[in-house]
């Protein structure tokens, strides 16, 4: 048996991960409004983390002593709450009043009205730093829990990351974990080559953010971020080293944006997007056929 | 007399003590705004956080989520502009019990200048929902301030001025939200005011008095959430009401009253604060005189307008 079999039984990730990406496209197209691209890309991080590693009570959403999780890229919220209904905060029927007026699931997250949701986010940048707080308070206090947090790479050229990125390892925060969902493209961003008007390169492809982590004192994994074993091998060893070391881990995670369905995969122009009845259909068969499930 | 600053590193100091939910995050600016007072007395209740001023705010919203009720230590104009985003999404909208001491407010800031004057918070703190917005008017109102907001469970903003001023009140100062306070009584002419301003405003009154001008002036510590019932029983018959701010008069205390005597019946009102324009670093009587806000270029400013039929 893998590792990724070994926790919530009955429950593969590959097929948690297809369902949720299923309700990411679908709700999506029946809201008419919502991201594609990113929830997609970050949706194997997130199904790992919410089935085999979070210490979470779906009953008990504001237990003091749980992990705390944080989407910084607050517009992947409809990958969040595809997730969060999948482990059971609310029914998965809810996704459908995704962006409607008066339901808990908003167009970004909203930690006051939903279940499980541990920060309000939105405007990029800032959840490293809500999760160092939370990190810092949870030393203080002598809880036990774990703060992750994810953020794109597209995210990461907002200024207030590299605050947090450059004070956590001063405060010893080794019960923090950053998450980069590193898909290599951001909604439009920079020409692939000079001049080139129909392909966009990766925001971060000129930066060695191994190199730039290691620096900053941070303790730096690197991993395929959509291979399970990987992923729970990285979240392993993070979640090993809190109080353990004094210092912050951050897991570089390689992803392709828009993975999962055939038409949105590799492409910026699927960041956000509405699928037509013959696109869902598409959606439907890549999402029922995935090779490689565990 | 004590400076609003002095006051508030002592009184922090002073709630540390017993509420070990009480912690100051600072932006490498103790000295000035004296949370430095705290550090030495409290090391345990004060964090630096360094010249971040943006994750200052995301670190007092993470810590708040866990019992914290965290004091923002820098410069107001830093809060306000700067980390204005953060304050935004991660205090105002999540209604975390995050207080934000702004100091050095206002147009008095240590001849720093244009670049360190705030004197644009009101007008922006007001505008956020659930954002409670004060202004003491000493370093007694300030004192119960700080204790009040330190018990409540919800985003504070709070001016604190850099430099003394002349007590309005005394020690038995209580601090009660949204309350106007009548600081003077007088037949002529309302004169209201708000934060460290008022100090200067009483003496304004004291001036016109000498000319035979009996000027009421009224004290608003709070500008939201504000008792407009209280307020417009002061002022609803009045003929006159003249608003002085140190502050742009753009959408702070004069934008406030302007906005309430508009709806609610016709009062004359004259808004005396500072121009929409750049100021610039100098002394403070330099400053007060050159911008219309030292006593006695509040005198006269009242003077004239009474002699006005319109203005």
């Amino acid at each position: 048996m893998s590792v990724a079999e070994s926790l919530v039984e009955g429950a593969p990730l590959a097929e948690l991960s297809r369902r949720a990406r299923w309700h990411v496209i679908n709700t999506v197209a029946s809201s008419k409004a919502g991201h594609i691209g990113g929830p997609l890309s970050a949706m194997d991080l997130l199904v790992a983390l919410y089935f085999r590693r979070l210490r979470i009570d779906p009953a008990a959403p504001d237990d003091p002593d749980r992990d705390r999780f944080i989407l910084s890229k607050g517009h992947s919220a409809i990958g969040l709450y595809s997730v969060l209904a999948l482990r059971g905060y609310f029914p998965e029927t809810e996704l459908a009043t995704f962006d409607h007026g008066d339901s808990r699931l908003q167009g970004h997250p909203d930690m006051l009205i939903t279940p499980g949701v541990d920060s309000s986010t939105g405007s990029l940048g800032q959840g490293l730093s809500s999760g160092a707080g939370m990190a810092l308070a949870a030393k203080r206090l002598g809880k036990d829990f774990h703060t992750w947090v994810m953020v794109g790479d597209g995210e990461i050229e907002e200024g207030m990351v590299w605050e947090t990125v450059i004070s956590a390892p001063r405060f010893g925060l080794d019960n923090l974990t950053l998450i980069v969902d590193l898909n290599g493209l951001q909604q439009y961003g920079w020409p692939a080559a000079p001049g080139d008007r129909f392909d966009r390169s990766e925001p971060m492809g000129h930066v060695d953010l191994q190199k730039v982590f290691t620096g900053f004192g941070w303790n730096v994994l690197t991993i395929d971020g959509h291979d399970f074993d990987a992923i729970l091998t990285a979240y392993a060893d993070a979640d090993a080293r809190r109080g353990a070391t004094g210092v912050p881990t951050v897991i570089i995670a390689k992803t392709t944006k828009g993975e999962g369905v055939s038409f949105t995969r590799g492409t910026y122009k699927w960041h956000n997007g509405v699928a037509t009845p013959e696109q869902l259909e598409i959606a439907r068969r890549d999402l029922a056929t995935a090779e490689g499930e565990r | 007399m004590k400076a609003q600053r002095v006051v508030w590193g002592e009184t922090l100091a002073q709630l540390a003590a017993t509420d070990d939910r009480i912690v100051v995050l600072d932006g490498d600016l103790a000295t000035s705004t004296r949370s430095d007072i705290v550090a030495e007395a409290r090391p345990e209740a004060f964090i630096e956080v360094g010249i971040a001023e943006q994750n200052l705010v995301g670190m007092a919203f993470g810590m708040s989520t866990l019992g914290y009720r965290p004091w923002l230590s820098t410069f107001g104009v830093f809060l306000t502009n700067r980390a204005l985003d953060q304050l935004r999404m991660l205090v105002s909208q999540t209604k975390a019990p995050v207080r934000i001491a702004a100091a050095y407010s206002g147009l008095l800031n240590g001849s720093s200048g244009k670049t360190h004057q705030d004197i644009e918070d009101l007008a922006i703190m007001r505008a956020m929902p659930n954002m409670i917005v004060i202004a003491p008017a000493d370093e007694f109102e300030l004192a119960a301030a700080v204790r009040w907001a330190s018990g409540h469970d919800g985003p504070v903003y709070m001016r604190v001025a850099r430099d003394a001023v002349a007590p309005v009140f005394d020690e038995g100062r209580e601090f009660r939200l949204g309350a106007p306070t009548v600081v003077r009584e007088g037949a002529d002419i309302t004169l209201i005011s708000t934060g460290v301003q008022t100090s200067r405003v009483l003496d304004a009154a004291q001036l016109l008095a000498a000319d035979g001008i009996d000027a009421r002036v009224i004290h608003l510590a709070t500008l939201k959430p504000l008792d407009e019932d209280a307020l417009w029983d002061l002022i609803g018959g009045e003929p006159h009401v003249v608003t002085v701010e140190e502050h742009t008069r753009i959408g702070g205390l004069g934008g406030l009253v302007a906005e309430l005597v508009s709806e609610r019946g016709a009062v004359r009102l004259t808004r005396i604060g500072l121009d929409d324009r750049w100021s610039e670093s100098a002394p403070n009587d330099f400053l007060l005189d050159r911008y219309g806000l030292s006593a006695e270029k509040v005198a006269q400013r009242v003077d004239a307008c009474l002699r006005a039929p319109i203005g």
